[in-house]
């Protein structure tokens, strides 16, 4: 069975600032990032959709350790946000400063904003040819 | 199935960088579990070692292999787990399965891990290994980042005020701390209060420094037999009579019941059913506190509280020795340290001594008749032991 909607896809298209997920045609939910199988109802009848990037903040850390090699981006904001469509979605929170978060930003509506942070990769994904030129992590400003 | 009994336990210190490879602190803890076993290494049928990052720590893959010759049970079937945190849980799951089933009579299962010999930066990349790779790792997650995340969702989603909770959280690393001073084999060997937590660095919003356990180096093992087999061997078999797994997906498809992880849910409610117990008839608890905060979140999805009042079983002390479910009495993950691989199988060890009253009389249990050991592996894999004295 082919993996219909893959990382290396999903990543270029988060690149050019467009959330891919997969919609089920069986239950009608999302799922986001995507999967084989549907995150509600396990189906793989699945099409690829095109998901708007809006949610709700719901959980979040300031972080002020990090994994060998990535200290330079330290202090940094990682979200956790409730996609409008309905999946969670783990991204950072780029437009405050990370020492000014407060638990009040819980529940403020966020948005994907232009240009998603790309992290380059390290020594534990040289091989990774689904994430040639770097990684794109979801970058969410306040909307 | 037959029934399977723990006969002997094997424990070394867990803690700060070690002068010993892993192969050379599992070949110690084993043959302290195969002598107090009354067995030679060669009465070992099967091996089953949990050993999450040998790899990183030595650029050292199959350590299973190295230890079964090292130890000189030569050419056994020997099995590496990698279950994260929840490696040597799971493989005495499994290894109790191929003993009940018939299959061996004898078997050893444990686990080792080096991970301070690492140092905190590639220590917390590689840990960082567990989540998942493409899709969250990329935002810098790391597991303080995963448990603080969780911190901040319990706070708003159960109305418990960030202040108090985090008093809550600092009680849980205190009661550790206060029990791991006793504990010979335990890291730290020193006591906090509330104070030393709230003011340490923070290390991922809300979490401090006191409230994360320590990167850790040790090994512990068990030999398990079949009930028969074991009549020859002890007069203090300790049966393992229930046991549970479950796995998750990343942290983000567990949105459902988040802070909640109900992986461990599924799994204790496996063991649970197996023992034939409820949480109430639980004597003694090893449960998975990486982090004070995964200390009430667990407490809660055992059974021990209502979701949101976990926090209030250490404002009652009721996990303390004398209170209604003494939790952690080894010092926990937070204080006796936790070198990932070894852990699970360090928790069994712990119930087992408890049962037998080989622990330092200052934090001796009186009465277990019934314990349960709880490990939670990377971003969802949980294993559930349930060991009942059985003398």
């Amino acid at each position: 069975m082919d993996y219909k909607l893959t990382f290396k896809e999903f990543n270029s298209a988060l690149k050019k600032d467009k959330l891919l997920g997969r919609k089920c045609h069986d239950c009608g939910k999302f799922t986001c990032p995507p999967k084989m199988a549907c995150q509600e109802c396990g189906s793989t009848d699945l099409d690829i959709a095109e998901l708007s990037g809006s949610g709700k903040v719901v959980t979040f850390t300031v972080s002020y350790v990090a994994s060998q090699g990535r200290e330079t981006e330290l202090p940094y904001t990682i979200v956790m946000v409730e996609l409008d469509e309905g999946p969670w979605l783990m991204g950072n929170l780029t437009d405050i400063d990370p020492n000014k978060v407060t638990m009040e930003i819980v529940g403020k509506a966020v948005k994907l904003g232009p240009h998603s942070k790309v992290l380059p990769g390290d020594a534990y994904s040289i091989g990774a040819k689904e994430a040639e030129g770097g990684f794109a992590r979801p970058t969410f400003v306040f909307a | 199935m037959r029934k399977v009994a723990v006969v002997g336990t094997g424990h070394t210190p867990f803690t700060f960088a070690a002068e010993k490879s892993c192969m050379e602190l599992f070949s110690e803890a084993a043959m302290d579990a195969i002598n107090e076993s009354n067995l030679r290494p060669g009465d070992i049928q099967a091996m089953f070692i949990g050993n999450v990052l040998g790899d990183f720590s030595e650029g050292q893959l199959m350590v299973q292999s190295f230890c079964a010759d090292d130890i000189g049970a030569f050419h056994i079937p020997s099995t590496r787990y990698e279950g994260g945190c929840a490696s040597s849980a799971v493989a005495i799951r499994d290894a109790f399965i191929w003993v009940a089933s018939g299959f061996y009579d004898a078997v050893l299962a444990g686990g080792v891990e080096t991970a301070a010999k690492m140092g905190t930066p590639l220590a917390t990349r590689t840990f960082a290994m567990g989540h998942d790779s493409h899709y969250e790792y990329p935002t810098g997650l790391t597991f303080p980042g995963l448990f603080a995340m969780l911190a901040h969702l319990y706070s708003s989603k159960y109305n418990v005020p960030l202040g108090k909770l985090k008093e809550q959280m600092a009680l849980v690393s205190v009661q550790s701390h206060q029990y791991g001073l006793h504990n010979h084999l335990a890291q730290f060997h020193k006591e906090i209060d509330v104070e030393d937590v709230l003011k340490s660095f923070m290390v991922c919003s809300p979490l401090q420094l006191y409230d994360c356990c320590p990167f850790s180096d040790g090994a512990a093992t068990i030999v398990l037999a079949s009930e028969e087999k074991a009549k020859e061997l002890t007069d203090k078999p300790v049966y393992i009579i229930g046991v549970g797994q479950s796995s998750s997906g990343k942290l983000s498809s567990q949105k459902d019941y988040l802070p909640r992880i109900r992986a461990r849910e599924v799994s204790a409610k496996q063991a649970y059913a197996m023992a034939g117990i409820k949480p109430e008839d639980v004597d003694l608890c090893e449960l998975h506190d990486c982090f004070s905060i995964a200390s009430i979140i667990a407490s809660e999805s055992l059974g021990f509280a209502e979701f949101g009042k976990g926090g209030e079983l250490l404002e009652k002390r009721e996990t303390a020795i004398g209170g209604k479910i003494p939790i952690n009495i080894s010092g926990g993950l937070k204080s006796k340290g936790h070198p990932i691989g070894a852990t699970g199988a360090s928790q069994v060890c712990e119930i087992v001594h408890q049962m037998r009253g080989q622990v330092e009389p200052e934090r001796q249990v009186e009465g277990v008749k019934i314990g349960l050991t709880d490990t939670l592996g990377g971003d969802g894999v949980v294993c559930n032991l349930v060991l009942q004295k059985g003398w």
